[in-house]
This record gives C-alpha cells, structure tokens and sequence, in this order.
C-alpha cells in the first residue's frame, strides 16, 4: 500500500478528484495549506507599500492506495493538475504499513 | 424653536454616532485577525466612557461661558441650564445641540486608536482617552466653537477640521512615537485581516459624514444643503485621485484604496464644508486624495509604525483641509464665512495658518504629557507575550473568529 500526497494549485481540485476516481480511487482528503516552492510568492499592495507574500494558497490532497495501481493514479493526477508553469506542485509517494477501517476492524488492502 | 432643525440636528446627531461603529469596523479590518475585537472595542468603549464624560463635565467645558478664550465655564455642569436654547443653535433645544456635540467628542479620541492598535493596554487606553477628552479634546473644541481664542482669530472650522481630524492626527503622531513600533514591524508583512470590513466600514463613515458636515449647519436649510453637496463631492474626487495616484505607483488601483481616499476627502472638506463652493469641494477632494497617499507613505521614510494611518489621513488631511478652507472659502456661499485668498483676502489664509500651528502643537505636546502621567500608572504598552497573543485573548479573554 501506498500512501500519495499531492500538493498543487487549489482551482485544480475538481478536476483531480474526477481523474482518480476515474481511475478508481475510492476517497480522498483534502486540506487547504499554504507553501512556496520555485513559484515563490506573489506582492500585495496596502496603502502604497508592497509587501512579498511568500506563502500561497494551495491544497494537499491525500489518498492511500494498492501499490499496484501507483502508475495509474499517477498518471492521472499528472494529466489533471500539469499546466506546465511552475507552481505546478509536487507529489509524494510513501509506503503504508498497515490500514485500519474502523467501523469493521478490517485491515490491509480490505480497508483502502 | 423649529421643528424642522431640531428633527434635522437630532437626525444628524444619529448620523453621527454611526461614525464610530464604522469607524471601528474600518479600522478593524485593517489588523491582524487576533486583533479584531481589541480594535473594535477601542471605538465602541468610547461611545460609553465619552458620552458621560460630555454630558458630566465636557459640554460645559467646550461650551460654557467663556473663561479667557481657553476653556468654557462650570455653567453646564451636569447638563445643568438645558432648558433655553443655546446662542450657537438658537433654533433647537439645548439638549439637541448638546447631543449633537456629544457624538463629535467620542469620535475624536476613537480616530487616534489607529495609531496605537495592535499594542495599547486597555485599561491605559481608557485612562488616556479619558485625561485626553479633558484636558486636549474639551478646550480645542471651545477655543475654536465655543467662543475661545481660535474663533475670535477669525479661524474657520466649519465641521473639526482642526478639532477632530488635526487633533486626532497629532495626538496619533504623538501616540506612536511614544509606543514604538509593533514587535516585528517591518520584518513580516502586516496585512490587513478583512477588508471587506474596512470597506464596509468606509461606507458608513461616508453615510454618517453627512451628519456630521451637513448637521453642523446647525438647521436644516441652504447651508446644509449646500455643506451636503460640498462633502459628497470631495469625497468622490479623493477615493478616484487616490487610487489613480496609486495606479501609477504601483501598478494597481486598491479597494483600500478607494475606501482611504473616500475618507481623506471626507476629512479634507470638513472644516471647508459650509464655506466653498461644490466645484470647489472637487479640488479639495483630488487635492485630499493625493496628499494623504502621499502622508500615509511618509511613515515608511519616517520609520514611525502609525498602524492605521491616523496621521497620514487624518493629521495631513485636516491640515490640508483647513489651508484649502483658506484659499477656497467665499461669502457667496456662507454669509457667516469669508472670502479666502482667492477671494482676494488673504487674511484668512493666515488665521488658518495660526490654528494649524497651534492645533498640532497643543495636541502633540499634550498628548506626550499625558502619556507619560499615564504610563506612570499603568503601562501603555502590553508586554511582549501579551502583544503574540494578541489584544483580544490578553486584553478581553476572547477570540474574534473560531475555526
């Protein structure tokens, strides 16, 4: 099992929870956080003086999956979230050891 | 008596009182988010702490009888002598103009707020507003309304040019010099929290100004009418000179843009209001705008951390306001005016002169003594946790927004 953390520009959220359950990923959690990477930041302007915000919105979007479908969900997000421009994002893959459902006590891949 | 002027003044005075909430939200909008309800409090306290401050002690100090041309006498304390008009609104009741007058003193210290937000002790924040109302605000207002040295100069002071916004400008100046800047000032951004609320606060201020400007007529009548129409159209000259000023700056017109020209023009046009002519009040307006964007960047060469910009819009505007009140007024429009320089008396443009020197002086150096009596008792400023944590959870235990 796999764990993938995508962090990429906010207005693509809709079409990245289109692409992955296309693909057959079951549920997602999103959150809204703030970062830079390359983009940096933007300037915002009060009363005169320019400020550099360096922290930008984007969102960070977690799923845990078979380590067998990897290549596939990859793709997907690739095709949904790339524009090409920096600020694109990033996404991070970490293996998971164990999954838990809760309402069942299932375990493993059972419970993804 | 008259019934239309007294529903007139009574309505104003209504007006403006909403000056304050508004003046608190725009204000508000301008912190950081654990300042917000700190900030707001900072108006709104003093719609309680000033109104009994003036009705016990105030009015009569501004508007008594006149002692050497400082201060008025002991005839109106606790609202004593309310049942005949007074000789300034000979047409409403005593109690009408009184209120009215009441609603100018509790705006004034709440302007100054600015200045100090995001780092003021509360409970010396109430000790200062109350010596400052006293001691600066009461006499300033009767030197130039009541009869004091200021009028008998020949000064002209239509709405608080001099009393209100160059009062509350100076005494900011001297307020935040005193202060310091806020920990971390300059090396993070301080950007404002919410500015739909400032924005929403301009507005009412706009509404409310025309109580203020109009009402201070004192009756319903042409000269209302006129100070109406003279105050709407600086207003929207500044909020467009404003932002088009800061077009060309900086690249893009701001909505804190337009909302601060708004009330830069505003306060511009109140001590010209019932003296200048509606075309006039155009010039005023643009002339507003660019000198306080101006003043507001002025206190990034200065180095001083004016938080909300008092002095820049307030303390410049006023003055600019009170010289333009020099150069533009005509008795063509108010009998009870003057001609300014343009006018071809430039007598005027002196006196005017005189009560900006002696306005920002009084204020400024009156405002640093107090502090130090004061800060001598309670220290101004919060320590420095309480300043990270931030006024509402150190100075009233809440929190504006949960999430």
């Amino acid at each position: 099992m796999r764990k993938i953390e995508i962090i990429t520009r906010p207005y693509k959220l809709e079409d990245i929870k289109k692409a992955l359950t296309d693909a057959g990923v079951k549920g997602m959690t999103v959150s809204e956080v703030k970062g830079f990477g390359r983009q940096r930041g933007h300037k915002e302007i009060y009363r005169g003086a320019e400020y550099q915000v360096d922290f930008v919105p984007k969102i960070k979007i977690e799923l845990v999956i078979d380590a067998a479908i990897v290549p596939t969900v990859l793709k997907a997000i690739e095709g949904a979230a790339r524009t090409g421009e920096v600020g694109d994002g990033k996404i991070f893959i970490t293996p998971v050891e164990e999954v838990v459902r809760i309402r069942t006590g299932e375990t493993g891949k059972d419970a993804i | 008596m008259n019934a239309a002027d007294t529903a007139f003044i009574l309505i104003s005075a209504a007006l403006v009182l909403l000056m304050t909430p508004g003046l608190g939200l725009f204000y508000g909008g301008m912190v950081r988010s654990k300042n917000v309800l700190a900030t707001l409090m900072h108006s709104y306290v003093l719609i309680g702490l000033i109104s009994i401050e003036w009705a016990i002690l105030g009015y009569s100090m501004a508007f008594g009888s006149d002692i050497g041309g400082i201060v008025g006498g002991l005839d109106y304390l606790n609202l004593a002598g309310m049942d005949k008009p007074n000789d300034l609104a000979k047409t409403v009741p005593h109690l009408a103009f009184m209120a009215f007058q009441m609603m100018f003193a509790v705006i004034t210290p709440a302007l100054i707020s600015g200045a100090f937000a995001e780092r003021v002790r509360f409970s010396a924040f109430l000790l200062f507003s109350l010596i400052w109302a006293i001691c600066i605000y009461n006499p300033l207002a009767h030197w130039v309304w009541g009869g004091g040295w200021l009028a008998g100069l020949g000064a002209l002071d239509f709405a608080g040019g001099a009393v209100v916004h160059m009062s509350s400008g100076a005494s900011a100046l001297a307020f935040c010099l005193f202060l310091g800047k806020r920990k971390n000032y300059g090396r993070e951004p301080f950007i404002p929290h919410n500015l739909p609320m400032t924005i929403l606060g301009a507005g009412i201020l706009w509404f409310g100004w025309f109580g203020f400007n109009a009402g201070s007529a004192l009756s319903a009548g042409d000269l209302a009418a006129s100070a109406f129409v003279t105050t709407h159209l600086a207003a929207a000259a500044a909020s467009l000179s404003w932002i088009f000023a800061e077009w060309m700056h900086r690249g893009k017109p701001t909505t804190l843009g337009l909302a601060s020209g708004a009330v830069a023009g505003l306060v511009a046009i109140t001590p010209a209001a019932g003296f200048v002519t509606p075309m006039a009040s155009i010039i005023i307006g643009l002339v507003g705008g660019l000198v306080c964007y101006l003043g507001v960047n002025m206190k990034h060469i200065f180095k001083y951390d004016d938080a909300l910009d008092v002095v820049g819009v307030h303390g410049l505007g006023g003055t600019w306001g009170a010289l333009a009140t020099g150069l533009f007024a005509t008795k063509a429009v108010n009998e009870a005016g003057n001609d300014g320089l343009l006018y071809g008396n430039p007598d005027l443009l002196w006196s005017q002169f005189i009560s900006v020197v002696a306005t920002w002086v009084f204020c400024f150096v009156g405002t640093l003594v107090i502090l130090y009596i004061v800060n001598a008792i309670i220290k101004v400023r919060v320590n420095e946790e309480d300043e990270n944590k931030g006024l509402d959870v150190s100075q009233h235990g809440e929190t504006g927004y949960q999430n």
